[in-house]
């Protein structure tokens, strides 16, 4: 039995729907991002198999790209947390109704 | 012996994921990610992505899961997360529309059959020579772009992280809370 596209695609299709249902449950700020690493990961499996099998170079530059964006995403979400964390105490997305109305 | 390959590590990345989203100690939720990204890295040596996957190592399981690490200095890791979960109907929706995403990426393959490669680089050289070629070559310009967002994300970081740093976390806590708080604390 060979490997085809179909697999990997598979495999990314649950790995990002993990991520969804990560997203969706999670009340932690932390834990949402972790969620969002796991569909930007899963994104990235999907364009490299889709650029070895169609042999096109596209989809490894795309997912190099995806992985700067996360870097940053990462460097500037942890900022905020930490200020968060500092005004509220907590990371708990529940205690975050400060808008009254 | 890929097919085994592949099959080995995709179920140890989806069981590893899933305790990333499951489990209630943001310890353990870290290191199954960074263990799971380190898998990743080898499902792109399979396909032949070199440099992608040598780049996945270095950036995710290295930088990004540092920076976590070290970001957890400021948080409760020990404590385990408390959180109430509502109902479970938004839950059944977004299941379902990933449902039918699933379906129909079993369906794109068939679709897209007659798709023709466009950048295929040079033949004969191996794949982190071509991909530095075409990178330096027809994606210039959003690599240059690419590099402008990291300076800018690195210097947010910075400005975001060290504001208030020579306090400790707990006085800055109480200088922020509203003064109602403050008496109820009194």
């Amino acid at each position: 039995m060979t490997l085809t596209l179909t697999h990997y695609l598979v495999l990314s299709a649950i790995l990002f729907a993990i991520g969804i249902a990560g997203v969706v449950r999670r009340k932690n700020l932390l834990m949402l991002f972790f969620a969002t690493e796991i569909m930007l990961n899963a994104a990235n499996i999907a364009f490299a198999a889709i650029s070895a099998y169609i042999g096109d170079l596209s989809g490894q530059l795309f997912a190099l790209f995806i992985i700067a964006i996360a870097a940053s995403e990462v460097a500037v979400g942890l900022g905020l947390l930490i200020l968060i964390y500092k005004k509220y105490g907590t990371l708990d997305l529940d205690k975050f109704t400060v808008m009254k109305g | 012996m890929e097919t085994i390959a592949f099959y080995i590590f995709a179920i140890l990345i989806t069981g590893l994921f899933l305790v990333t989203v499951m489990s209630k100690n943001i310890l353990y939720s870290m290191s199954a990610l960074a263990a799971g990204m380190v898998l990743i890295s080898g499902l792109f040596f399979i396909l032949g992505a070199d440099f992608l996957g040598a780049v996945q190592l270095v950036v995710y399981s290295g930088a990004v899961m540092a920076l976590y690490a070290f970001g957890m200095m400021f948080f409760d890791a020990t404590r385990n997360v408390k959180e109430k979960n509502s109902s479970g109907t938004l839950v059944f929706l977004l299941s379902g529309l990933s449902a039918v995403v699933l379906v129909a990426i079993f369906a794109a393959p068939s679709i897209g059959a007659n798709i023709k490669p466009l950048v295929t680089g040079a033949k004969g050289l191996d794949n982190p020579h071509v991909i530095g070629e075409v990178l330096f070559t027809k994606y210039l310009i959003p690599f240059e772009v690419a590099a402008v967002m990291l300076l800018v994300a690195m210097i947010a970081g910075i400005i975001l992280a060290s504001k208030k740093m020579d306090k400790s976390l707990s006085e800055v806590y109480i200088d922020t809370l509203p003064e109602e708080e403050l008496k109820e604390q009194k």
